[in-house]
């Protein structure tokens, strides 16, 4: 385990920051976000997809993730809509995957000659890409600081081998380092810049606005429509041949479907906080968008990236 | 003396399994070296979060040798019986012997298994112990293909003696067995060498990690106690938490910190379930007040500055954690005043089953047949039926959503907050009850009509839709529901006549489900009757007659009723009595011999009359009158089989040839005039007593009396004899159901 370092981070950013390097230093490419709304880093192509197939891999990004139901117009404490997940995968899970991560932490100034750190049962499972895997909640002090996963299965397709999945919750963690008790009043830059500024004067605003778009404001006739137009581009994406007439390759169109998929699964969740699907048909929606992860999940493994060596 | 230690290390194993994989460790292991020849003086499994250990003592250093003769097909068998032969002994044509008996030559072989080092034996046993282990859920991890609860690390085996210790070689999936673990993840990095198991157990505990899970137990409880009492509060004990905590750790610290103020007024039982079940937190009580007014951390490691780092943060978690449960419960509160329309509301929106409808309709079928049992319990009808529409509206309560196993409870608060009368809210507490079979039964008659008319809902519910329990598939948990009612039943002395019950609830089932009626309360009506006169009762017909001319579609379910359905449950409860009444000590024939008498959908009375009938035939005389009547019933049955007549024509004593013959008609006589007014009054030890004293002057009459004279008459008036001892005690109960 690396050393604890030797002062503790001022500000949210800084914290991402020190993550970067450290998964840098330890061999990550590092990423961008994804562009486009994702209910959590995992949805990334950088993991689903990456997590299928032989070929190694290691990736770290932070990526922005929306969860329209927990928008609380920036007045809860610790709940947002749009948050942000730091992810990390690797494959195959190196042997010293939790060392690792334990020197994470230290990186960001939860030293465990201070802290309780325990590693919790928590198995995972996302119906909506046909994935599970086995793990822990990591608690610190009795917080979950993370979740840790080695994947057995993704978009219904067993993992061999097996890749390490690293999520930190960044807003909670962060709170929790530099011992902030409201999310807004977190500093985002160095508190000491010529312009300091906090969590809320970027975030405060659009947690409002999205709020009240999410519960109330958006179309639910136009997100239906979208619902199936994107499940329609997504199955005829597949169902083109693989090899393209123009250029006279082999070019299975996996992403761009997959991409469709990342969008019918938004699409299902602001429905749900918009309160207009029902208990009955919500498992019918997570199982159409199953149908299309694991229709995508097959592609992938088709293509160069995802085959067995 | 050989010692063997075995030591599996891995990432941290959930400590729901751990208490399961110590006692497989052992099993396997032990089997599999008794098995293949070994003996041992004993063993004992251990765990913490990273480690499954098993220790082994007095192990034999070899198996003894094995000498086995098997004899083999005759040498003039066919060719493929020989081949068949030494497949099965492995062995080849010119390694068997030739031996004479005495139907010429045999085959046979002689197969010699010599003795084998323990230290072999071992290495297999412990790869396929590890590569079949039984986790509940296992995993792979890296590019390995091993399966096991999370990735292994180590695989520590040693055998230790007189003159030294070593490792027994073995490999499991590019992991080599070694002589050398680790101790705490943070409080003692690094590897170390170890000996013998005291020696492993020693330097263990100088690397902060306490092996026995029952020592960790201890010493959390012995210091969560002792914090508590320096402060003047009490630990509230929860055997299933401590011994999950002591899976979490392996050098436990328990801290103890203060509930803030503003979160007293939460109900305790709010208070400890969030800690237990988000945090994992012991609760502490202030004995003076009766609150939860603390709590116990307990954590995994010892710090410099004592652990306030970490009690201030578990402190801040339990902060947010109990602000939620303090919004949950005002806001909850708040639709509780308002008389709970948006939970009632809200349930409409969710199913219960698709094809028993919404949770709404379901409180609705429950309230109709609440009320309808309130009078059958003693229970105010009205309030039976509000008890039922509210004792599952917290359903919807925030808390409830975030808490399921506090459902009824919060129930029973939110209805006290509206004002409803206490036996309404306790109903709403206590309708789910009982859940097992060692739960308390509710015996206050608002609760027992919800609860029964609850569980009667889902049973008849499943049955008309036709989802019954098969085999060890039971995921409605209907026996458990039928069993509940059974309870209920039984422990307030219900009398309920179930059939009727059964026939008109499932006729609700099926009537809400065809039509979407406006004629409820007509419906309601004649269900009513139907439970008090029967389906078939000359007033539910008369109810039913005058509708028959608009002739409304429902109305064929009523005039057509199939009461197969209602008989099919109700021998569903009696499967579940027998076994009930079996762990009660009385006997499954007796159980039997009660079930073919009439009302045996009255409980009560069925286990009543089953008691009494088990009481008889403890004493001397219940099991002689037993043979004794089983004698009689047998000559009866064969000769009216032969003569082709029934000897009921009533035995006339003046045919009564000797004493014994005509003491027992005096016997008979004075049983029936002691057995009717008993049956009738339903004293049925008193009717049993009467039929036990018929012993001794049948046994008399069979020792002095040949049923079968040359007489016919003699005969024929003999055999009408026996004929009224048969129905004098099949009017009791079955006899011949009887085993013996």
């Amino acid at each position: 385990m690396s050393a604890a370092p030797v002062t503790a981070p001022r500000s949210f950013q800084e914290i991402i920051l020190r993550l970067q390097n450290y998964w840098a230093d330890k061999g990550c490419a590092v990423l961008q976000p994804y562009d486009m709304e994702v209910g959590a880093g995992t949805f990334h192509p950088a993991t689903t997809l990456r997590s299928l197939g032989t070929k190694p891999w290691a990736a770290a990004y932070v990526q922005p993730s929306r969860r329209p139901t927990d928008g609380r117009y920036g007045e809860n404490p610790n709940r947002l809509q749009h948050y942000y997940q730091y992810q990390v995968i690797i494959k195959p899970s190196p042997a010293d995957m939790q060392d690792l991560y334990l020197g994470s932490l230290a990186a960001i100034g939860l030293d465990p000659s201070l802290h309780d750190i325990r590693f919790v049962e928590d198995d995972w499972e996302s119906p909506t890409l046909g994935a599970w895997g086995l793990g822990w909640e990591v608690w610190c002090d009795g917080m979950e600081v993370s979740q840790f996963t080695y994947f057995q299965q993704v978009g219904g397709h067993d993992c061999k081998p097996v890749s390490g999945e690293l999520t930190y919750g960044l807003e909670r963690l962060a709170m929790y380092v530099l011992g902030i008790d409201h999310v807004m009043d977190m500093p985002f830059n160095n508190p000491a810049s010529p312009i300091p500024l906090k969590y809320g004067d970027i975030f405060r605003q659009t947690e409002e606005e999205y709020s009240r778009h999410n519960f109330d404001g958006a179309t639910t006739d136009m997100l239906f429509q979208h619902f199936k137009d994107a499940e329609a581009e997504c199955e005829r994406l597949l169902s083109q041949p693989a090899d393209d007439p123009k250029t006279g390759k082999r070019i299975i169109m996996a992403h761009p479907a997959y991409d469709q998929t990342i969008k019918a699964s938004h699409l299902f969740n602001l429905l749900d906080a918009r309160g207009v699907i029902s208990v009955t048909e919500r498992q019918a929606y997570i199982g159409r968008v199953r149908a299309l992860a694991k229709k995508c999940a097959d592609a992938f493994r088709q293509t160069e990236a995802g085959a067995d060596a | 003396m050989t010692d063997l230690l075995i030591e599996l290390f891995s990432e941290e194993i959930p400590a729901r399994m751990q208490a399961r994989a110590r006692d497989d460790l052992k099993k396997l292991v032990t089997d599999g070296l008794v098995t293949a020849g070994l003996t041992y003086a004993a063993a004992g499994a251990f765990s913490t979060p990273r480690r499954l250990t098993l220790t082994i003592e007095g192990l034999s250093p070899r198996s003894s040798a094995v000498r086995e003769e098997r004899k083999g097909p005759s040498v003039s068998a066919p060719q493929a019986a020989l081949e068949g032969f030494l497949r099965s002994t492995g062995l080849t044509l010119d390694q068997l012997e030739k031996r004479a008996d005495k139907k010429g030559e045999t085959w046979f072989a002689v197969i010699e298994r010599p003795g084998r080092a323990a230290e072999e034996i071992i290495a297999e046993v412990l790869e396929a112990t590890i590569r079949n282990f039984p986790w509940p859920k296992s995993m792979r991890w890296g590019a390995g293909q091993l399966r096991w609860v999370r990735p292994l690390h180590s695989i520590l085996c040693l055998l230790s003696d007189d003159t030294g210790a070593h490792v027994v070689p073995v490999t499991v999936d590019h992991i080599p067995s070694g002589n050398t673990t680790e101790g705490h993840r943070f409080l003692s990095p690094g590897r170390f060498a170890v000996t013998s198991f005291d020696d492993y157990a020693t330097k263990l505990k100088r690397a902060h990690v306490i092996l026995d899970s029952a020592e960790r137990e201890q010493a959390i409880w012995q210091t969560a106690q002792n914090l508590a009492f320096a402060a003047g509060l009490e630990l509230v004990e929860d055997r299933g938490l401590l011994t999950e905590v002591a899976g979490l750790v392996e050098w436990p610290v328990p801290l103890m910190g203060r509930i803030a103020d503003q979160f007293l007024s939460l109900p305790p039982e709010v208070l400890q379930t969030s800690m237990k079940e988000h945090q994992k937190f012991f609760s502490v009580r202030n004995p003076k007040t009766g609150r939860i007014e603390g709590f116990v951390t307990v954590a995994n490691t010892e710090t410099s500055d004592q652990g306030a780092t970490i009690l201030k943060g578990n402190q801040k978690v339990l902060t947010a954690r109990l602000s939620d449960a303090k919004f949950f419960w005002e806001n909850d509160l708040r639709v509780a005043k308002a008389g709970m329309g948006e939970w009632e509301e809200g349930l409409k929106a969710v199913t219960f089953h698709n094809k028993l409808g919404s949770q709404a309709d379901r409180i609705a079928r429950i309230a109709a047949l609440a009320r309808d049992i309130a009078p059958l319990v003693g229970a105010d009808a009205a309030q039976a039926e509000r008890a039922a529409k509210l004792a599952k509206l917290d359903l919807r309560s925030a808390m409830v959503g975030e808490f399921p196993e506090l459902q009824g409870l919060m129930g029973m608060y939110y209805a006290k907050a509206a004002g409803e009368p206490e036996a309404v809210a306790h109903a709403a507490r206590d309708h789910y009850s009982p859940l097992g079979p060692s739960d308390d039964v509710p015996t206050d008659p608002v609760s027992v009509a919800v609860a029964l008319a609850d569980k009667i809902d889902t049973l008849t519910g499943f049955w008309a839709i036709d989802e019954k329990p098969t085999g060890s598939k039971d995921p409605f948990a209907l026996r458990r529901a039928a069993l509940g009612v059974t309870r209920l039943i039984l422990a307030n002395d219900l009398r309920l006549k179930l059939d009727r019950l059964f026939d008109a609830h499932i006729l609700r089932h099926q009537i809400r489900h065809d039509t979407d009626t406006d004629n409820a309360s007509l419906i309601d009506t004649l269900l009513g009757s139907v439970l008090s006169n029967g389906v078939f009762g000359e007033i539910t017909r008369a109810l039913i007659a005058p509708l028959e001319s608009s002739a409304p579609d429902w109305l064929v379910r009523l005039t057509g009723h199939d009461p197969a359905l209602s008989h099919d449950l109700l021998s569903f409860f009696h499967d579940r009595l027998k076994v009930f009444l079996k762990d009660q000590g009385i006997r499954h024939d007796v159980i039997d011999a009660c079930l073919t008498m009439p009302g045996n959908d009255d409980l009560s009375l069925l286990v009543k009359r089953a008691t009494a009938l088990n009481a008889t035939l403890d004493t001397e005389d219940g099991k002689n009158l037993v043979a004794g009547f089983k004698r009689a019933n047998n000559i009866v049955t064969q000769a009216e089989a032969k003569d082709g007549v029934e000897y009921s024509f009533g035995a006339d004593p003046k045919f009564a040839e000797t004493d014994s013959e005509r003491a027992l008609f005096t016997a008979l006589d004075q049983a029936e005039a002691q057995i009717t007014p008993a049956m009738k009054a339903e004293d049925f030890s008193a009717a049993m007593q009467a039929m036990a004293a018929l012993r001794a002057p049948i046994d008399a009459f069979f020792t002095e009396v040949q049923i079968n004279t040359e007489n016919e008459i003699i005969r024929r008036n003999r055999l009408n004899l026996l004929h009224r001892i048969r129905g004098v005690c099949l009017g009791v109960a079955d006899l011949t159901k009887l085993d013996g």
